[in-house]
């Protein structure tokens, strides 16, 4: 076979190549919008809500005008000057650039004081006034459903998704999208069974936090605007700044160099509008950098509800699966109603259900936006249907692995959209779990005031379709080698695993390739950097490039009759006479998709399953209701491994952050939508103190055939099962069953003494 | 307003002007072009600032460059090669986006000259006041501990 011989000379693929920018990194030297200062560069400072809803009555920014050294004070008012209809958004164009005439939740940004000094800037901020006609305002997910609280007046969908048209100008609701899907029918199957089960679980909001906070730096001249971003999506933000400023894409230039953590934060438009608008209203570099405080009112983890029923056979087979899944979008749409989709249809888990009805609501209410965070929706659904799964499990006396061996969804067989499972190793990824627990063997609980409880979780994901990735491979005249992408490498390692499959396919070291970072005049198209899209769709476009850089190559060979051994070098020089040229290959990939009908029913839903699970022992202190994971064991189906160090960090770093949800994490909101602790002195995330006794990463041997040399996606997949497994072990523990994360001490306390 | 502080930086006299309000990741960044100590948390919680003042690893976000008059200031940028501790962060893959790195390779050096041969809880311990949103945790105790033993061994 033509890979084993290449893997052989130069295994570049399944090779734990030390990260590219090992040394930029341990010696500070890596490059940051953070780091970034352009002469007369102006610092703006946001002037923020006080109030969760409410019309906008009167600014005054005199005061903060009269401060030496400020520049300017901008506010709804002038942004339209720039941009007469200036509302942006992936899903909806319902966000404005600065508050106009409402406000929808507390902390949302009204006017920004621009000054050469950042702290003259703050300084002037807290001299701006505002004064707002209070009106109701809706917080809970589900009662956003039916309150008369209305977050938009119209709704605004942008367009881009067909099945959103339906809400165009729809007013008086807060139902953002309503995904429903329907096989067969699980109210008659449910009737027919011989046990049924209904649980209602709840998740909580929290935040990213990645440590470098969000920033964006425009800079803009009478034509043309550059904007140096900290995103994951700069073809996105390219979009939809020309489509703000009514100019060509060829106008805007985004600028991406690494990033201090994404996780989903750094998606769409978040600052990049604001500071555009800004530059082109003052003629100077404008750069915005949020403190940690203020990323906690710009983007968040959807909170959510989830009903879960189940039909189920005496044997233990569930025979029908009814969902309703409620997701709090607050009070801009970003992703949501795509998660509510895209995640919606895996409802119902990795099992193979013959009836199956859901129905997922994205709902606008009066608090920050939610987006996507490392699971795209995933990490809550998972949290429901593996606790119900045990919950079922443990009342019908059936021991919680085997009752999900009797119902697991196997290679082959139809998903709840109809889609046949392919390359999915749920089957393999729960045995090896199971076995890595030593489930079979006898387990000691204590009897004491510590008792110990292990729990198990597996949970699967859709890669979001339909999604493009275009790539360029340049071959320079040394026989070097140059990538072209715009995937944006956020700590995943995505600039290393790119240079992996170029030097794979021409057999050259990876070290010798570089991977120029994204800048929209520069790197082409990408869909964005998300939903542990990249390796699978940008990795297929970086093959490509690569293999039609290789195919030029070997062309020219022939037609200057030299061997196909000669070097590179050798080429170039007979070519053109001396050391001159490069070839460069280009990739466009973007897989088969086909979209879901009236019923959410598909043959095409998506171009890859993630599948993983989670293996969790812990000891509750039945005095403190403190929880510790003793042992901590993630399994995934990532296909084959470009890069297997960097598999098992992501698995690991996935599974911790995702401890920290499960665990403590929680913004919270007091009844006028106020966020109480916005700051990580009161919003603790993950520390070394935190880490589990023993933590066991592994990806099971598997093929994704479809995926460049068999790799696809790992960024989420350690995420899905850490919560109900966290759950499974602590009912297993002490006999108690919550189904409200986080899982804190005060939590899990209170519901042993009840 | 401003006036004029003396101080080492990296081994090298160096002088600046500094306002009383600002800190010393600011003056570093501003004065002196150096990235590597980085506002996060901007309340002396996350680590990602650290810097260290006279051979003490202090927060840079909260700590007053004039009080930097006279003292010897060390940031990640210092040395012209790798030392044992970011080499073995590199060997055992202790980062990913890399925005903490900085402050956990200058704590770290400062742990290691206090306890040359630290156990896991006493890494877990000293380094408990650096945050790592990858979570790369497990990654750092082992490149910790590569870095003791590389110390001893060179």
């Amino acid at each position: 076979m033509k890979r084993a011989t290449q893997a052989a000379e130069t295994p570049q693929v399944g090779r734990s190549v030390p990260r590219l920018e090992s040394w930029l990194k341990v010696t500070g030297r890596a490059e940051y919008v953070h780091n970034l200062r352009l002469p007369g560069m102006l610092y703006g400072k946001i002037f923020r809500s006080t109030v969760a809803h409410g019309r906008i009555k009167r600014i005054d920014v005199s005061a903060a005008r009269a401060v030496a050294g400020v520049h300017s004070v901008v506010t709804a008012a002038e942004v339209k000057t720039v941009v007469p209809d200036p509302y942006y958004g992936p899903a909806f164009h319902d966000q404005p650039v600065l508050a106009v005439d409402k406000v929808r939740y507390v902390g949302e940004p009204v006017a920004v004081v621009l000054a050469s000094d950042p702290h003259v800037a703050e300084e002037a901020v807290h001299l701006i006034s505002a004064e707002y006609e209070e009106l109701p305002a809706v917080y809970d997910e589900v009662e956003a459903m039916t309150s008369k609280a209305i977050v938009h007046d119209a709704l605004r969908p942008a367009g881009t998704f067909p099945d959103l048209k339906h809400l165009k100008g729809k007013t008086n609701t807060n139902i953002a999208l309503d995904f429903r899907l329907r096989r067969g029918d699980a109210a008659k199957a449910m009737k027919g069974a011989e046990r049924v089960f209904e649980h209602r679980f709840r998740t909580q909001q929290v935040m990213h936090t990645p440590l470098e906070p969000l920033v964006s730096v425009a800079e803009s001249t009478d034509s043309s605007i550059t904007i140096h971003t900290a995103s994951q999506s700069p073809s996105f933000v390219r979009i939809e700044i020309a489509r703000l400023l009514g100019w060509p894409e060829n106008r805007v230039r985004v600028r991406v160099p690494f990033l201090g953590g994404g996780f989903g934060a750094k998606l769409y438009i978040k600052l990049e509008a604001l500071v555009a608008v800004l530059s082109l209203l003052v003629h100077r570099p404008v750069k915005i950098s949020l403190t940690m405080e203020e990323q906690f009112f710009t983007i968040t983890k959807h909170a959510s509800t989830f009903r879960i029923k189940s039909g189920v056979t005496r044997d233990g087979r569930v025979v029908a699966r009814d969902c309703e899944v409620w997701w709090n979008g607050g009070a801009y749409a970003d992703i949501g109603p795509r998660v509510t989709q895209k995640s919606g249809f895996t409802a119902p888990g990795p099992y193979d259900i013959q009836d199956v009805s859901i129905d997922s609501y994205a709902l606008y209410t009066n608090l920050p936006p939610a987006g996507a965070l490392r699971g795209f929706g995933i990490p809550q659904l998972v949290w429901a249907y593996e606790s119900h799964t045990d919950m079922i499990a443990r009342e019908l006396g059936i021991d919680p692995v085997e009752f999900r061996r009797r119902n697991l969804l196997r290679e082959g067989r139809p998903q709840a959209t109809g889609t046949v499972m392919r390359d999915a190793a749920i089957e393999k990824v729960l045995e090896r779990t199971a076995s890595l627990l030593d489930w079979d063997k006898p387990f000691e609980r204590g009897t004491g005031v510590v008792r110990r409880g292990r729990g198990i979780a597996i949970g699967f994901k859709a890669c979001i379709s339909n999604t493009t990735s275009l790539a360029a491979v340049s071959v320079n005249a040394d026989g070097s080698c140059t990538v072209y992408t715009s995937t944006v490498d956020m700590g995943q390692g995505s600039d290393t695993a790119m240079a992996q499959i170029a030097g794979e396919v021409l057999q050259i070291p990876t070290e010798a390739v570089t991977v120029v970072h994204s800048d929209t005049d520069v790197t082409p198209f990408d869909m964005a950097t998300l939903g542990s899209r990249s390796l699978f769709h940008s990795g297929n476009a970086v093959k490509l490039a690569a293999e039609d850089a290789r195919d030029q190559l070997a062309k020219l060979k022939r037609e200057l009759g030299l061997p196909a051994e000669t070097p590179v070098a050798d080429v170039f020089r007979k070519k053109y006479g001396m050391r001159a040229g490069s070839v460069t290959g280009v990739g466009n990939f973007i897989p088969p998709y086909t979209p879901p009908d009236e019923n959410g029913q598909t043959e095409n839903a998506t171009p890859f399953w993630m599948v993983g699970a989670t293996g969790v022992e812990l000891e509750v202190d039945t005095e403190t209701g403190r929880v510790r994971i003793t042992r901590l064991i993630n399994v995934a189906d990532v296909g084959t491994p470009i890069n297997p160090r960097i598999v098992e960090t992501q698995l690991s770093g996935g599974a911790i952050m995702q401890l920290g949800f499960t665990l403590f994490e929680k913004m919270l909101f007091d009844g006028e939508g106020q966020l109480r602790n916005a700051s990580l002195a009161e919003y603790k995330i993950p520390g070394l103190l935190d880490l589990p006794g023993e933590i066991v990463n592994e990806a099971v041997v598997a093929e994704q055939r479809s995926g460049p040399f068999g790799a696809k996606g790992v960024g989420e997949t350690a995420t899905f099962g850490v919560s109900p497994a966290v759950a499974n072990a602590i009912h297993d523990a002490i006999g108690v069953r919550l189904t409200e994360l986080p899982m804190n001490p005060e939590a899990v306390y209170s519901a042993f003494k009840r | 307003m401003r006036r004029a502080i003396q101080f080492r930086l990296n081994g090298e006299s160096v002088e600046a002007q500094v306002a009383p309000h600002e800190t010393l990741v600011e003056v570093l960044r501003e004065e002196f072009g150096l990235f590597g100590a980085r506002e996060s948390c901007g309340q002396g919680l996350c680590g990602c600032c650290t810097v260290l003042v006279n051979g003490t690893a202090v927060s840079g976000c909260l700590y007053l460059a004039a009080l930097a008059q006279g003292a010897h200031v060390q940031t990640v940028e210092g040395g012209t090669e790798l030392d044992a501790v970011q080499e073995a962060f590199i060997e055992r893959a202790a980062f990913q986006c890399g925005f903490c790195t900085p402050g956990f390779v200058l704590m770290t050096r400062q742990l290691l000259d206090e306890i040359p041969d630290p156990s896991e809880d006493d890494i877990r311990h000293y380094l408990s006041g650096n945050l790592c949103r990858c979570a790369a945790y497990p990654e750092i105790i082992e490149a910790v501990k590569l870095a003791a033993v590389k110390r001893r061994t060179k």
